[in-house]
């Protein structure tokens, strides 16, 4: 053994570790595949199929759950819901943020960044408590402008944090050559400066709308009938006594889906949304 | 610098006043949007929640009434405050030890880059961006002690079920799964950019030195990971300590309250009883307790930062 090892030393401890890599691999892939292929299974079982023990993991598929959740529960009117008000906060979010991003990257305004540390800190809940008070004064339960409203209290931290480190790559002398050829400030913003940041631009948008889409909290209390959002539809799926499970795995797998797909294509930038900064000093 | 164009000499319209206005004060100008935005929805709805915290009121009854530090009294007699910080401490203190473990054990895996690595890193983060709601709830399924696949996996092995969710002693460490599940992803993500940026001479000096692969990382990685580390649970304890979605989708805090975080609980007394002004205590109370925390790791991290 030791002779064998000495002779072939290199490649064995190669395709030794190799292996020991791709052991490693299916671990690490193995409990998310399995939720998102149970979730997936549970959406096309019938209810019966979901409640009989042994669980099942062979069976004939059935696409009626999906009919069911678009037919009876109404479920295309939660999806366009959700797909508004994640719009409208991503939106906002983008118009606001992005000069507040820029003039913090250029000016070195690190104060406005406790502003946005406070309101990551502070629980959810102590928004929405005051929210859900002045909306019922105002008559702005279950609208669209109450859920867009709180969304931005998530979504608007996030992407000035992501924003401000794409606009302290982008080069001043870029700008002071706009400005000496006599563009306005808001000029040479437009023209030259989003432009070159575009990437990031498209980054935050998918991000500041994956989060508004997964939010749960502020919805629950605030949506109601008409603006009632994904994850409040499918969690009301369990409320009235009797569990669908069925139904619940087709909507969950419509719910988590879209935002899987976004999230790959950002999964590098994802966790600088969520740092704030915190690993670059 | 700016050569006087002819418009200037006329009457100077609305419009180029804001622009040479915006021009002069950039640095005022464009964060102020955001900045009153932030206000608006931030700062004083956090004032409101302070006053209520001083206040009696059942929303819907009347108006507030200031009763002083009464709420805050009242904190010390209520047992479901000490259950709450119990089961706050429980699932926290485990969910993010497990958290940042594993979160570095799979970081340092992945820093050796390796054919593959790249996909296997997509689909093992597939969790953090999931929407929570929709995977606790097949949690909850799976989770279910007679008819659920964990269960049936788990005897079908030959190794004993558990009652996961359905009883007191369980349930905190089940949905101790669920959240590091969903969020160890995270971690690692932050700590695997922390690996990346670290420098490479201590690793040659070692390496020269004849260190082995433990010494190496026990003397040279961890120390140096350590401010990231730390910035890493900092940043994970923002919404661990405030869990919401998870807890009230899988068990909205029981059997009984052996789930009810202090967090829940407060949400329970201000949308469940509609008791505005204990519920804003309390919530009060979850803040100073996530700050102190954070201030508390803060100081860690600027510690072993100069190190």
């Amino acid at each position: 053994m030791g002779m064998f090892f000495m002779a072939n030393g290199s490649r064995i401890t190669k395709l030794f570790r190799s292996t020991l890599f791709y052991i490693g691999a299916v671990a690490l892939c193995l409990p998310p595949v399995f939720v998102f292929v149970w979730m997936i299974l549970t959406g096309l079982k019938t209810g019966v199929q979901n409640i009989s023990y042994p669980p099942q993991f062979i069976f004939s598929p059935t696409l009626e759950n999906f009919r069911a959740v678009f037919a009876q529960y109404n479920f295309f009117k939660y999806l366009m819901n959700s797909l508004i008000v994640a719009s409208l906060a991503t939106g906002l979010s983008l118009l606001l943020g992005l000069p507040a991003a820029y003039s913090i990257a250029k000016y070195r305004q690190g104060r406005i960044g406790v502003l946005i540390l406070v309101a990551r800190m502070t629980p959810f809940v102590s928004y929405l408590l005051p929210w859900y008070i002045i909306f019922r004064y105002l008559n702005l339960i279950d609208t669209y402008t109450a859920l867009t409203i709180t969304h931005l209290i998530i979504t608007l931290p996030m992407v000035i944090w992501l924003m401000i480190s794409f606009f302290e790559s982008v080069p001043a002398e870029l700008e002071d050559a706009a400005m000496i050829d006599g563009c306005s400030s808001l000029q040479s913003f437009r023209i030259i400066v989003l432009p070159l940041v575009r990437n990031g631009i498209a980054t935050s948008a998918i991000i500041s709308f994956i989060f508004s889409w997964n939010q749960f909290l502020f919805s629950l209390i605030l949506s109601g009938p008409k603006t009632k959002t994904v994850p409040v539809a499918v969690y009301n799926f369990i409320s009235y006594g009797k569990i669908d499970w069925a139904g619940i795995g087709a909507a969950a797998t419509l719910i988590v889906l879209p935002v899987s797909i976004f999230a790959f294509f950002v999964r590098k930038s994802i966790v600088q949304g969520l740092t704030m900064g915190a690993l670059k000093d | 610098m700016r050569t006087v164009p002819a418009e200037t000499t006329r009457m100077k319209t609305a419009a180029s006043k804001i622009s040479s206005f915006v021009d002069r004060r950039q640095a005022l100008v464009y964060p102020a949007p955001a900045v009153i935005g932030l206000f608006l929805i931030v700062v004083i709805p956090i004032g409101y929640n302070l006053y209520l915290a001083f206040t009696k009121w059942t929303i819907g009854l009347g108006d507030p009434r200031f009763i002083g530090i009464d709420n805050f009294i009242e904190l010390f007699r209520d047992d479901r405050v000490l259950n709450g910080l119990k089961v706050m401490i429980y699932f926290s203190g485990l969910s993010l030890t497990l958290e940042l473990v594993l979160g570095l054990l799979i970081a340092l895996y992945f820093h050796r880059e390796f054919k593959g690595s790249e996909i296997v890193q997509a689909i093992y983060i597939f969790p953090f961006a999931a929407t929570p709601v929709a995977v606790a709830l097949i949690w909850r399924i799976m989770l279910n002690p007679e008819i659920g696949v964990l269960n049936y996996l788990l005897t079908s092995i030959g190794l004993p079920g558990s009652l996961w969710i359905s009883s007191a002693a369980t349930v905190v460490p089940a949905l101790v799964m669920v959240d590091v599940w969903k969020w160890t992803p995270m971690i690692t993500l932050i700590v695997l950019a922390g690996l990346k940026s670290l420098p490479n001479d201590p690793y040659e000096a070692a390496r020269i030195d004849g260190a082995n692969t433990l010494q190496i990382f026990w003397y040279i990685t961890l120390p140096l990971i350590r401010p990231v580390l730390i910035a890493a649970l900092m940043l994970r304890s923002l919404d661990n300590l405030k869990e919401f979605d998870i807890i009230y989708t899988i068990t909205q805090g029981g059997p009984g309250v052996a789930s009810e975080t202090l967090y829940l609980y407060s949400y329970k007394v201000a949308f469940g009883f509609f008791k505005a002004g204990y519920g804003s205590a309390l919530m009060v109370v979850v803040f100073l307790i996530v700050l102190v925390f954070n201030v508390v790791m803060n100081r860690m991290r600027l510690s072993a930062q100069d190190i």
